[in-house]
């Protein structure tokens, strides 16, 4: 394992030697002048250790460090962890369960401080202080972890974080080997803030950064200004590249209509959200080479709630799986340019991922075409038929009219049913907590990292379902303890053989599939409208557009 | 023996003969009654024309194929020029019963759709405007006769829903029962049922008409005929029935057309914010919401729903007008918070 690293750690690091001339080349070329940012809203708080949204991640890249990171480079590419603010990949001892970091020397924060290990050490206990999201999920298995959960205000992870400040090393030692650590700690809940941030949620706050930029003004109302960190020297271009622009302006409170528009005026270089489905015709045939269309690990499902009737049976959720036409849902989503339909739970080109589709006309490895007639006798024989069913979903248009069109599917093979947009704010939270009742829902879940365990694991679980708990990420409440087991299986089998442990993820992607708890809609793919203005736009798979990796000028 | 004729009594019309005179020589209040006669008939027809043009308003049909000329169209397009990106639905043909004012972005007949719309929005602003009179008629008479404590009691109450913002108490009401509807002893109202709306809607208003009510009954219990009924020893209720609901009923007339485009309003903001009429049924809020997406391809979607809105607000708001000059032209009713 260790030596595994060991070779993956010079291979990264030969590739970057190789990019090295290319990029600083373009930087005296290209360096310099601002680029404008337009999304509706912010994306909440500025804290990286709570903000828990793709907007937010994807602006803190050139912004924040942690250990580890995720490779800043296109496409697939960007799934490598490489080290960020640790000299090297850990060296892992212990069974797996302790790993020790040795922190690069001379790196500074925005505000001047140098970067030590006592920061490192105190960003983790923070994580638990400010009660982050993925406290109690990502980093549970740190040790001492269960004394932070209980009592966040007196965290010290004592025997988990153990820091040496002579020797410049951090030690995380973790209660069972876990093959995925190394992705939890590349996210932004783990990046390193100054020892003295005060553990609290720091909202419309910035906090000081080691990376190329950093934040220097934010009003949620308004926007965000992103310039370069003085401070920053660049250690390295895999991990947190030296950026183009000086300036990243990020404006908020424009319609998508009105984005689009300052987009093709060149009034702005990008837009966070979708772009509307009546501009995309025009957009897709007028303004092509303004678009960059790239595949994300996504999955538009449906969850259906198994403990309650009529979905507690399993005939009628696969009646369900089989009558929905995907293709229609493709056609709302905006066409196959943008969508792809699916039966099963892990995307494409994901970890574990094996085609397979066993609620179609021919089943077998691909989707072809709803079977209406299966679906009708499977609700017969389920006992089910007449029973109502009510759809939740976004008040969105493209949910809205997803929830309109399901609706029309459940009334096709005998269901009194009914839909419910209610606000985007509150749905995701609405659907996942069982007082409510949601019977069926619509919802999208994207990867935190590239592993299958975060859709089966996360998504399906028993210990995903919580009773009357707005933060019960199991919506469809399946619980099996059978698949449980195996996917335990396979989260250990991952930490000596990764490859075998994605053929037995496969394996459970196919028993959840068959036991059908939520039902696939269709992988989306992101669509990104720039300026004419913009060059080297480049899509990491991880965490989307790099922002400071594109120029405008 | 005087020779001299008695001249027979002048008959005299009634005060509603009158009324109806007036309100007929009134060329505007008229011509608006007839417009809005006739959205109401044209909306009556819903479902007579959706089986005579054949289409499901309700149902998605992103799939359906229509012929134009002897030509298959599809209802929705997808684009073929570059990317190839976007569907978009179908135009207006301007052929009746056959997509009429096009498709929207689940393929329905938009024409069909409003007529249904026009139905959901009349018939939830007509008893909405029931409810109202009634509820609020109701708090003026008891709050104006009987006074003291009962008066404060519900005027205060009157005073704290007369507080919120119109479209926020109604707002806030929809958000609590459209997931789950609302139970009261044994009656249940389902959250996707259009009595929802109008219970809300109703009830948000009930100040408008008490108010006023209230004040005109505060007036008569003083009057003389009022004063005599009660040394006469005639029973409250007896009074409020017979002798004062008639004398109000003039302005609970009045409030009828101007409530129900006050409430069709209403009706068509909280649906448009997706927390009046639910999917897939339809109302002109409804309609202009999934225009909304398409403002740009396809702006009758939205254009049309808004426009029969306005012209059936424009006529009732006429009409009332008329009404109300020909019933009592000293009248001081009027609608608004002074």
């Amino acid at each position: 394992m260790k030596k595994l690293l060991l070779a993956a750690t010079a291979a990264a690091l030969l590739a970057g030697t190789w990019l090295a001339p290319a990029q600083a080349e373009y930087l005296k070329e290209h360096r310099g002048g601002t680029i404008r940012l337009l999304a509706r809203s912010a994306a909440g708080t500025l804290d990286p250790h709570i903000n828990y949204t793709d907007q937010g991640w994807q602006m803190y890249q050139p912004i924040y460090d942690g250990l580890v990171a995720f490779r800043k480079a296109e496409g697939m590419d960007g799934f490598t962890i490489v080290p960020d603010l640790a000299e090297a990949m850990p060296q892992v001892s212990n069974d797996g369960k302790t790993f020790t970091f040795k922190l690069r020397k001379g790196i500074k924060f925005s505000s001047g401080q140098d970067l030590g290990v006592k920061d490192v050490v105190a960003s983790f206990q923070r994580i638990f202080k400010v009660s982050g999201p993925t406290s109690g999920t990502f980093y549970a298995g740190i040790v001492g972890a269960d004394k932070c959960l209980a009592d966040t205000k007196s965290c010290t992870l004592e025997g988990g974080v153990v820091g040496d400040e002579a020797a410049g090393t951090i030690t995380i030692n973790i209660t069972k080997p876990d093959a995925e650590l190394l992705y939890k700690l590349a996210l932004p809940h783990a990046v390193v803030l100054p020892a003295d941030t005060p553990a609290e949620d720091m909202g419309s706050k910035p906090i000081p950064s080691t990376g190329a930029y950093m934040i220097s003004a934010f009003d949620p109302n308004k926007g965000m200004t992103v310039s370069r960190n003085p401070n920053f020297k660049q250690w390295s271009e895999e991990a947190q590249p030296d950026g183009y622009p000086d300036v990243v302006q990020y404006d908020f409170g424009l319609s998508e209509e009105a984005a689009v528009t300052a987009i093709q005026n060149g009034e702005a270089d990008w837009m966070f959200d979708a772009l509307p489905s009546d501009r995309l015709g025009e957009l897709g045939s007028k303004s092509m080479d303004q678009l960059h269309i790239s595949p994300l690990s996504a999955w538009w499902y449906a969850p259906l709630n198994n403990r309650l009737a009529p979905f507690d049976n399993e005939k009628a959720r696969q009646a369900v799986a089989y009558a929905i036409d995907r293709n229609t849902l493709v056609k709302l989503f905006g066409g196959k340019v943008l969508a792809s339909p699916v039966c099963q739970v892990l995307p494409p080109d994901f970890p574990g991922h094996e085609d397979y589709c066993p609620f179609t006309k021919n089943p077998g490895a691909k989707w072809s075409a709803p079977d209406l007639d299966k679906a009708k006798q499977l609700v017969e024989d389920s006992g089910t038929k007449g029973q109502k069913v009510t759809i939740i979903v976004e008040d969105t248009a493209i949910s809205r009219s997803i929830g309109v069109y399901l609706q029309s599917v459940l009334t096709s093979i005998g269901y009194v049913a009914d839909v419910k947009p209610i606000s985007s704010n509150i749905q995701f939270t609405y659907i996942q907590n069982t007082n409510n009742k949601v019977q069926m829902s619509v919802t999208q879940w994207y990867k935190d990292y590239p592993a299958a365990s975060d859709f089966l694991n996360i998504l399906f679980s028993c210990a995903s379902f919580r009773e009357g708990s707005d933060a019960s990420i199991n919506i469809a409440g399946f619980c099996d303890k059978e698949i449980d087991a195996k996917m335990q299986k396979a989260l250990d089998l991952g930490v000596t053989d990764q490859k075998a442990a994605d053929k037995m993820w496969a394996e459970i992607d196919r028993q959840v599939t068959d036991k059908a708890p939520a039902v696939g809609l269709f992988t989306p793919k992101r669509l990104d409208f720039v300026s004419k203005r913009l060059g080297n736009f480049k899509f990491n798979r991880q965490f989307n557009w790099m922002i400071t990796q594109s120029w405008v000028q | 023996m005087s020779n001299v004729a008695v001249a027979a009594p002048r008959k005299t019309r009634g005060p509603w003969a009158v009324a109806f005179a007036k309100l007929a020589r009134d060329r505007a209040a008229m011509t608006s009654l007839a417009v809005f006669l006739l959205i109401v008939l044209a909306c009556l027809s819903a479902p007579l024309y959706a089986k005579w043009a054949g289409v499901d308003p309700f149902a998605s049909t992103l799939d359906a194929v229509i012929q134009i000329d002897g030509a298959d169209v599809p209802v929705m397009e997808q684009s073929t020029e570059g990317l190839g990106l976007g569907y978009t639905p179908l135009g207006p043909t301007w052929r009746l019963g056959n997509y009429f004012l096009g498709a929207d972005s689940q393929g329905r007949d938009v024409m069909a759709r409003m007529l249904y719309g026009g139905l959901s929005s009349l018939l939830i602003s007509g008893a909405a405007t029931i409810f109202t009179l009634i509820l609020g008629t109701a708090a003026g008479l008891i709050a104006g006769y009987f006074g003291g404590v009962t008066d404060t009691v519900l005027s205060r109450f009157l005073d704290i829903l007369w507080a919120f913002p119109i479209y926020l108490l109604a707002i806030s009401l929809s958000i609590v029962t459209i997931a789950h509807g609302i139970t009261i002893g044994p009656i249940q109202i389902e959250s996707g049922s259009l009595w929802l709306p109008v219970i809300i809607i109703g009830i948000v208003y009930v100040p408008y008409v008490a108010r006023p009510i209230r004040g005109q009954v505060l007036a008569l219990r003083k009057s003389e005929f009022v004063l005599a009924a009660i040394n006469l020893g005639v029973p409250g209720w007896r009074i409020l029935w017979r002798d004062i609901l008639p004398n109000v009923t003039t302005t609970l007339i009045v409030f009828v057309p101007l409530m129900m485009a006050l409430n069709m309003l209403t009706e068509s903001a909280l649906s448009f914010l997706s927390i009046g009429v639910q999917p897939p049924a339809a109302s002109w809020g409804t309609i202009i919401q999934d225009g909304q997406a398409l403002l740009y391809t396809r702006p009758l979607v939205a254009l049309v729903p808004g426009l029969a809105i306005a012209v059936s607000v424009m006529a009732l708001n006429v009409f009332g007008d008329g009404l109300r000059d020909a019933l009592d032209p000293r009248s001081k009713v009027r609608l608004g918070r002074d």
